[in-house]
């Protein structure tokens, strides 16, 4: 697992990279899932989130889609990779070291994985919303605020 | 000819030297707000240090001073349009201005028959006071088809308009794509039909030499704050008899001239009708210093200026061939443009790293599809203070725009 201080530059820059050119997740699904719509008046991000449990709980499948820069796109993929078999519990419990990180607060890096390539996201305050857009819906379906 | 170099003198923002991630500033978002030279901050200063009282609300020397004040500054600001100074409403900008319209005169006089025509082009503040209109009396909402470039015509008003047509509200100068409409012309067809002009003046008349007797315009809405002015304040122009026959938008003190507890109210003439409640009397004084200073720069030299600019920073980013320009021939000195194969607001915050102030945004769907082909663009925009100098360091930016993401880890 990598820590802070083991992930240069390049490996942050080549992780977010990889994901924005390829995301493995951008799609919408079909079938049941939980969603939610995010959007924000800063920015162009517009975005749908899709989360599906199984019956133990546990994270089946997670996906997004829509128009989004290079670090939502990247944050949000990432995202859905680490949710994948996940309960709820521990979905929020990596969201949470997440927004601790991105604000610059002490945080727990070994459940973060990939996600660590967006430690430096306070120093463009102005993209903050982009590294956490999905990250907060995800948040508010864990709530139980979700559409099915 | 501009002196750029002399006029940032005037304005704290530029000689304060400030800084954006450790870099001089360097402000390309003047379609979005302008920089306010010394003397709008002194009258903004000076009502609250040394002339602070009511308008229309007391007996004593100052008060009186500072009706007189604002009466002046109605004058001044109705001579910079050239309008009548009973024709210059105060509101708190281009968005209440036309919100003013669209209720105090749309919302009384459209009917279910009717139709408002505007255009793909439109900002937000120019569409949605009107589809409110649309949903409350039951009228039609039409488009002016936009020109292969997405410029407004006279020709294509002509194709569109009809007897039904009681509304044309457009842009004078569109805020992505910069075009400049025939405001004289638009207005000739449209009353040839018995509709009205409402033309959202915020993009121009900080820009442009205004005239709405000249051009006939029924209906014109501006802000302050992007003419070098305070922010929360702005006017509507309209035609007296217009006014006369719109409805306030709000009630209250200072707009009534009589009222019993039996409902029989009586309303002032404009504008003082449309001016309920205190108003942003700083704001007042600072906007009419501020059309006075641009005044003394000259609007012809302004437009001028900004001409040569646009003609400049597209010939420049061409030349990159890192950047795809959209508008490379509209009049305004706004360029919209992406940097090849750069999300646009990835685009932004690159520039941003270098301290480089752009707009990123997303444009309503119809247009990008229709003239675009993106979902997003980066919109550099100029004013009178605007340098070559400001220009050469968005090209040289975009240059290396491709390594976007250095902003997210130098």
């Amino acid at each position: 697992m990598p820590t802070s201080i083991e992930l240069t530059p390049e490996m942050m820059r080549a992780i977010i990279m990889d994901h924005y050119s390829s995301p493995r997740h951008k799609l919408t699904p079909e079938g049941d899932y939980l969603s939610i719509h995010s959007s924000s008046v800063n920015c162009i991000d517009d975005i749908d989130v899709y989360l599906r449990f199984n019956d133990e709980g546990k994270v089946e499948d997670a996906a997004w889609n829509g128009t989004a820069c290079a670090i939502s796109t990247a944050s949000s993929d990432i995202l859905c990779d680490l949710l994948l078999g996940k309960s709820k519990e521990e979905a929020e419990n990596i969201i949470a070291q997440y927004n601790h990180m991105i604000h610059e607060e002490p945080y727990d890096a070994s459940v973060l994985e990939e996600a660590l390539a967006f430690m430096n996201t306070s120093k463009q305050a102005a993209r903050i919303h982009c590294a956490t857009i999905a990250w907060d819906a995800v948040s508010e379906i864990l709530k139980g605020h979700s559409h099915e | 000819m501009i002196d750029v170099k002399k006029i940032r003198q005037d304005f704290p923002m530029f000689y304060n030297h400030v800084q954006m991630q450790g870099k001089p500033l360097v402000w390309l978002d003047n379609a979005s707000t302008t920089f306010k030279p010394d003397c709008v901050i002194e009258a903004v200063t000076e009502y609250y240090a040394t002339e602070t009282s009511n308008s229309h609300r007391g007996d004593y020397d100052l008060c009186y001073a500072m009706d007189k004040k604002i009466a002046e500054c109605r004058e001044r600001i109705a001579s910079f349009i050239g309008a009548d100074s009973k024709e210059v409403v105060f509101t708190s900008g281009t968005t209440a201005s036309i919100n003013l319209v669209a209720f105090g005169y749309g919302l009384k006089y459209l009917t279910a028959d009717d139709e408002i025509l505007l255009t793909q082009a439109e900002h937000a503040s120019n569409v949605l006071p009107w589809f409110k209109v649309s949903e409350m009396t039951g009228c039609k909402i039409g488009y002016i088809p936009l020109d292969k470039d997405g410029r407004l015509t006279v020709e294509n008003l002509r194709k569109v308009i009809s007897s039904k047509t009681k509304i044309v509200a457009v842009a004078h100068v569109t805020n992505v794509l910069g075009y400049i409409a025939d405001a004289k012309g638009l207005a000739k067809v449209a009353h040839e039909f018995g509709a009205k002009i409402v033309l959202d003046g915020a993009q121009s008349v900080p820009h442009i030499k205004t005239n709405v007797k000249d051009w006939d315009i029924d209906f014109l809405a501006f802000s302050g704050h992007k003419l070098c002015g305070p922010t929360g304040i702005g006017v509507l122009y309209g035609k007296f008899d217009l006014l006369v026959k719109t409805d306030p938008f709000m009630t209250g003190g200072g707009m009534n001239a009589k009222f019993d507890m039996c409902g029989d109210v009586g309303y002032l003439a404009p504008p003082m009708k449309f001016e309920a409640g205190t108003q942003n009397i700083a704001g007042i004084l600072g906007l009419k210093k501020a059309i006075d200073y641009v005044d003394s720069i000259g609007m012809d030299n302004i437009e001028a200026h900004e001409r040569e600019l646009k003609a400049y920073a597209v010939e420049k980013l061409l030349q990159t061939g890192k950047v795809t320009v959209y508008n490379a021939n509209s009049e305004a000195g706004i360029v919209t443009f992406n940097i090849n194969d750069v999300f646009a607001q990835d685009a932004a915050t690159y520039l941003n790293s270098k301290g480089i102030a752009c707009r990123s945004g997303q444009h309503c769907a119809k247009i990008l599809n229709d003239f675009l082909g993106t979902v997003a663009t980066v919109r550099a925009s100029f004013y009178f203070y605007t340098s070559k100098e400001d220009v050469d360091a968005l090209v040289e930016a975009v240059k290396t725009g491709g390594n976007f993401l250095d902003a997210y880890f130098n």
